[in-house]
């Protein structure tokens, strides 16, 4: 029988954590994610699958405590919003620069600076373009419900440990205060010493053994041409998540005049933006996209070349209109909407902004 | 007779290099410190034969490549967050020797935060601290250890107080921490001192693995590159004007 309960976003970072078999959770208070530690504390996991949780003194002591769990092998996470991010940046390209795999979640909020405690999608290029120094991609995951935070766990661990590099879910103070049924997944047994053994031996700090030379975890090369080689065997690896890993949803596309493309709660909003303009007669379409890195700018392409115009719907002032623009190439009108500083907008004000800036 | 004809046996050998140390040649400039630590932690290491049990986490700074020597798995840290690096591993691998090996910038400056609370949350990590007063690596400027009057790249004039503050000693500050079971000032200058020295190292490391909490193992070191003198006069300076400032011994435990 399925386990269904009625939970927060938050809440349910914290649940598939324990449940996907996590080793390690690191984090540091701040709003709107504060949940994600407190749900943890309070069921104890330590107890039961063995996971360690630790509030560490600040983010940047999380996203470190993080490289060092996930350079032992082990799945290990760490949860914050936009000004925790920042400071967790350095962290995050060190691990990408190190190729460790672990999961970083972001219930983003409205800034710049201290900004707003009120949901917001201004980190968008953080989380797609780097968001730290040096040439490096963390895979990101936007989930629009509170299901997709709990789905999006376990699928974010299978794609660190695939790639071996970092992913983000990207969610935003909505998906991360609301509450909303979720379907559970059963408890999946922690690794055994001897399954990371077999998963990550050949790299992974484990102990030096007898039979095989020292592990050494380190984004350090000074020899530029070496660092250009692991630069480009980076660039390989982005290759091949941009061929295998792009996620997208589509609602009503097919037959489309105008497309909105919208991620995460945005898109859940303009899903009603949809209806409204279908029953006036136009024929709107949705693409959410689901990975922002890799981020879909073939399928937004295709879709584009039968319609007339695209609207990006974002809470923040105008960041994936220009990925939409380089997959659109000038094809069609390309327009974006937005409400930023923590204001989120109504499916009405969407479908305004639809009709005056595309339909016309 | 040429030496290497000579045959070594085992009643007449009186010093060999441990099996722990790797065979690479070091970047450590002659007269540093940083080989002499380095050799004791391997001989501790060898000793206690937890060399596959044993995970280092080498920091940012002149002993960035400590992982080069050292013939264990190792964790090259972010500058400043080699502490943090360690809890994590620690926590996930209880069962683990796990040290820190920083500089003071690293672990009194940019790292004083992540060095603290480890400290005060008891972690069961050795931190093997070496303080020579001065940024090697980046070549020569002022440290949280730099000595008043001391001149540094950043300091051509001394170290004034008025506009740089003061050389702080962190070890004597996280003996107030709870979690803290150990903490002690050495030094590898002279024969005896680092006789002294590889005992501290040997206590800390079974501190960890009994689980009494962290223990730090200061080391006042020279840098004879960075001061701008032979290594002999480096050794002559820092007892004259390190030693009284940072005296060497036990603080805690």
């Amino acid at each position: 029988m399925k386990e269904i309960k009625l939970m927060k976003g938050n809440e349910v970072i914290a649940e598939a954590a324990i449940r996907c078999g996590a080793d390690g959770y690191f984090g540091y208070p701040i709003t709107p994610q504060s949940e994600v530690m407190e749900t943890l504390m309070e069921r104890k996991p330590w107890e039961t699958t063995g996971m360690v949780v630790v509030q560490a003194e600040s983010e940047i002591a999380s996203i470190n405590m993080v490289y060092g769990g996930a350079a032992c092998g082990k799945r290990v996470l760490t949860s914050s919003s936009s000004p925790g991010i920042s400071l967790m940046s350095e962290g995050i390209s060190y691990i990408a620069g190190a190729e460790l795999p672990c999961v970083i979640v972001n219930v983003s909020r409205g800034g710049p600076g201290l900004g707003t405690i009120q949901p917001s999608q201004s980190d968008y290029f953080q989380a797609t373009k780097g968001g730290a120094h040096g040439d490096f991609k963390l895979i990101v995951l936007a989930p629009n419900s509170v299901q997709e935070m709990h789905d999006f766990v376990f699928e974010a661990f299978d794609l660190a440990f695939k790639y071996r590099n970092p992913v983000m879910i990207l969610s935003d103070g909505v998906i991360g205060q609301m509450m909303e049924k979720v379907v559970l997944a059963p408890q999946r047994p922690r690794r055994t010493p001897e399954e990371i053994r077999k998963e990550c031996g050949d790299w992974a700090l484990i102990g030096k053994g007898a039979d095989r030379s020292r592990h050494v975890i380190t984004s350090l090369e000074l020899d530029p041409y070496r660092q250009e080689k692991f630069n480009e065997k980076l660039i390989e690896k982005y290759k091949k998540v941009e061929a295998n890993e792009v996620r997208y949803e589509t609602i009503m596309t097919d037959d489309a005049d105008y497309l909105i493309v919208a991620f995460g709660s945005s898109a859940r909003i303009c899903m009603r933006t949809v209806e409204m303009a279908r029953t006036e007669g136009y024929k709107v379409g949705l693409l959410r996209p689901i990975t922002l890195y890799p981020f879909p700018y073939k399928q937004i392409a295709e879709i584009a070349a039968h319609t007339k115009g695209i609207l990006t719907a974002e809470l923040n002032a105008g960041q994936m209109v220009e990925d939409v623009r380089l997959a659109v190439n000038g094809a069609v009108p390309v327009a974006h909407f937005g409400r930023t500083g923590g204001a989120v907008f109504s499916p009405d004000e969407a479908y305004e902004a639809l009709k005056s800036k595309i339909i016309k | 007779m040429a030496m290497s004809e000579v045959e070594i046996k085992n009643e007449n050998l009186v010093y060999r290099k441990s099996p722990v140390l790797t065979d690479n040649v070091m970047h450590y400039c002659p007269g540093c410190s940083h080989g002499t630590i380095h050799k004791l932690i391997a001989e501790v290491i060898e000793e206690m034969n937890i060399q596959e049990n044993t995970i280092g986490v080498s920091p940012v700074g002149c002993s960035v490549f400590a992982y080069n020597y050292i013939d264990i798995d190792w964790a090259e840290a972010a500058h400043g967050r080699a502490c943090a690096v360690a809890t994590a591993i620690k926590r996930l691998q209880p069962e683990k020797m796990v040290f820190t090996y920083q500089g003071d910038g690293d672990l009194a400056a940019i790292g004083t935060g992540e060095t603290i609370h480890a400290c005060n949350r008891g972690e069961n990590i050795v931190v093997i601290y070496v303080n020579n007063a001065i940024y090697g690596m980046t070549g020569g400027q002022m440290a949280p250890t730099t000595l008043l009057g001391m001149k540094t790249s950043t300091t051509p004039y001394g170290r004034d107080a008025k506009l740089h503050g003061y050389p702080y000693k962190i070890a004597d500050m996280i003996c107030q921490l709870e979690g803290v079971c150990y903490v002690t000032r050495q030094a590898v200058h002279t024969p005896a001192a680092v006789r002294k020295a590889k005992k501290a190292i040997r206590k800390a490391f079974e501190n960890a693995l009994a689980g009494k909490g962290l223990s730090l193992v200061e080391f006042v070191a020279t840098c004879n590159s960075g001061w701008k003198q032979s290594p002999v006069a480096s050794n002559k300076w820092m007892e004259e004007n390190m030693l009284p400032f940072y005296p060497l011994g036990d603080i805690k435990g």
